[in-house]
């Protein structure tokens, strides 16, 4: 196949770096524009819900956002093995951008669950699957974040938090698994933040629309932010040092 | 050293039981710690005992995984502190045995007392015969699943400042299934609705643990001694 | 959805506390996610060219 272009190229900080710059503000433009019409959608289209009334809107950054926060850890555990596999530090360096983000995801589903909850089932939390897995998810989110932190070495941090991400990821349905048993063995499936038995089709294409919206975003964020860690570990590279070239 | 894999791993085994008999304070206190943490919560929401009795199981379980984070930090400090850890990497080996070896004599210094004394601690909870025996089996299951993945953790945070408090906060949500299936194995025997489901999906937890757990620990060993 | 009037959207049916109070706060963090990523790409920036070349 030869496409014109050397995709490999891209894989050395050097080259993705200016890829990375020119690539965020178009991602994160999209992502405005999608916002805006999955929000017109979800005020505007989708109806009101005969159960719960308007406050069953929270659905349409809840969800995304839940969404968001568990792909998110699933694509930072990709890049970090890959950085672990094939040794490129470009990979190891996208899998500590997406963090953040995935981190910041967790919490608007787990913000926007609470608040759906309080008028919904009285109480400002539910113990049901999804919040309580949600904050497992969290506490993944800072485990990682907080192992990379304590370690000085770079290329060490890289390792252990791929290792860690990935005995992450290998958990992460095991423990849905064990939340939704655990869930339902005390409270007989009753309480559940998401159960609308029917949804209207206006209601879904809100979500979808607003997920892809977060998910640009989501790359947006990143791209920036792995070009400030490759900026901060790249510091004494030549690419980096030029006179010249001072990065933009 | 003995030649052969299985002369290594038994070496690495008898030793490390060697080095906590001498050290059995550590071990008493491990025991104490369980003890008083699963006093603290009868303090702490009051004495009566249908309350006590429905949070038996799970106090229990939390107290025991608690102190498996806490008895996570003898498993492998030492031994990277004054290089042993470093020849066991080099030697002719796979790592990932020698590594199961220390897990096993961890686990049986560590996790086997947790499961002798629980019944014990469960009586103050008033949980009954039945319930009690349950809590020995599924921690018997439970603790060497919290063995295998805390070792993991253990690695990963080698020599690292705070690592005492960052094994917890890694390990602790790898934890949740086994601490979710042991303790819902003995709330079901006490409720009557039997735990086979339970205990087969603790084993089912285990057994992958078991061959997957001392060969990532061993990866992050080499990770940290690089 | 017709809202009969923006008050009435406002109010969500009642519920406009938790509903805003979830977009905005949603909003507000997004907001300070960019910030922060921005300043962070800024100082490291700032990290390189301020350095003396040796």
């Amino acid at each position: 196949m030869n496409t014109g272009i050397n995709w490999f190229r891209y894989s050395s900080p050097q080259a993705f770096y200016p890829l990375a710059g020119a690539m965020a503000p178009w991602f994160f433009w999209a992502a405005a524009v999608f916002a805006l019409i999955g929000l017109y959608i979800g005020f505007f289209v989708a109806p009101t819900d005969f159960q719960q009334g308007e406050a069953y809107r929270i659905i349409f950054i809840h969800v995304p956002a839940a969404w968001m926060s568990m792909f998110i850890y699933v694509v930072m555990a990709f890049w970090a093995g890959v950085g672990l596999a094939v040794n490129t530090r470009l990979s190891a360096m996208m899998a500590s951008a997406l963090a953040p983000t995935g981190t910041l995801m967790t919490f608007i589903a787990l913000w926007s669950g609470a608040l759906w909850g309080k008028p919904t089932w009285g109480t400002w939390w539910v113990w049901d699957a999804r919040l309580t897995s949600e904050l497992i998810l969290l506490f993944l989110y800072f485990g990682f974040m907080a192992l990379q932190a304590a370690i000085d070495d770079p290329r060490r941090a890289d390792r252990a938090g791929a290792v860690l991400a990935l005995v992450g990821v290998v958990n992460v349905p095991i423990i849905y698994f064990s939340v939704q048993w655990w869930h339902t063995l005390h409270q007989g499936a009753s309480v559940s933040l998401t159960k609308s038995p029917s949804m209207a089709a206006s209601m879904f294409a809100g979500m979808l629309v607003m997920a892809l919206a977060l998910w640009l975003y989501s790359i947006a964020a990143s791209l920036v932010r792995v070009r400030a860690i490759m900026l901060e570990r790249e510091r004494n590279a030549d690419w980096v040092k030029e006179p010249g070239s001072a990065p933009r | 050293m003995r030649g052969s894999l299985a002369g290594a791993a038994g070496a690495v085994l008898e030793r490390d039981l060697l080095l906590a008999l001498r050290n059995r304070s550590d071990a008493a206190s491990l025991l104490i710690f369980f003890a008083i943490a699963v006093s603290l919560f009868p303090l702490g929401v009051g004495p009566d005992p249908a309350l006590l009795r429905s949070m038996g199981p799970g106090v229990v379980w939390v107290a025991a995984l608690l102190a498996s984070m806490l008895a996570l930090s003898r498993l492998f400090a030492a031994d990277y502190a004054d290089g042993t850890l470093e020849q066991l990497a080099l030697a002719p080996h796979p790592l990932g045995i020698l590594v199961g070896a220390k897990i096993a004599a961890h686990w049986l210094v560590s996790g086997l007392p947790l499961v002798l004394i629980a019944p014990v601690l469960g009586l103050q909870l008033d949980l009954g015969g039945e319930a009690l025996l349950m809590l020995a089996a599924s921690l018997a299951l439970g603790t060497p699943a919290l063995s295998l993945l805390g070792a993991v953790g253990a690695a990963l945070t080698l020599g690292l400042r705070a690592s005492a408090m960052l094994v917890p906060l890694i390990v602790l949500p790898l934890c949740v299934p086994v601490l979710i299936f042991g303790a819902g194995a003995v709330e079901a025997t006490a409720s009557g609705i039997g735990a086979k489901a339970h205990l087969a999906l603790l084993a089912a937890l285990l057994l992958p643990s078991l061959v997957l757990a001392p060969w990532a620990a061993a990866f992050a060993i080499r990770i940290a001694l690089e | 959805m017709k809202w009969a009037s923006l008050a009435e959207f406002l109010a969500m049916g009642g519920y406009g506390l938790y509903v805003w109070g979830s977009y905005a706060v949603t909003a507000a963090a997004i907001a300070l996610e960019i910030v922060l990523v921005l300043a962070r790409h800024r100082a490291a920036r700032r990290a390189i060219t301020s350095r003396p070349d040796r």
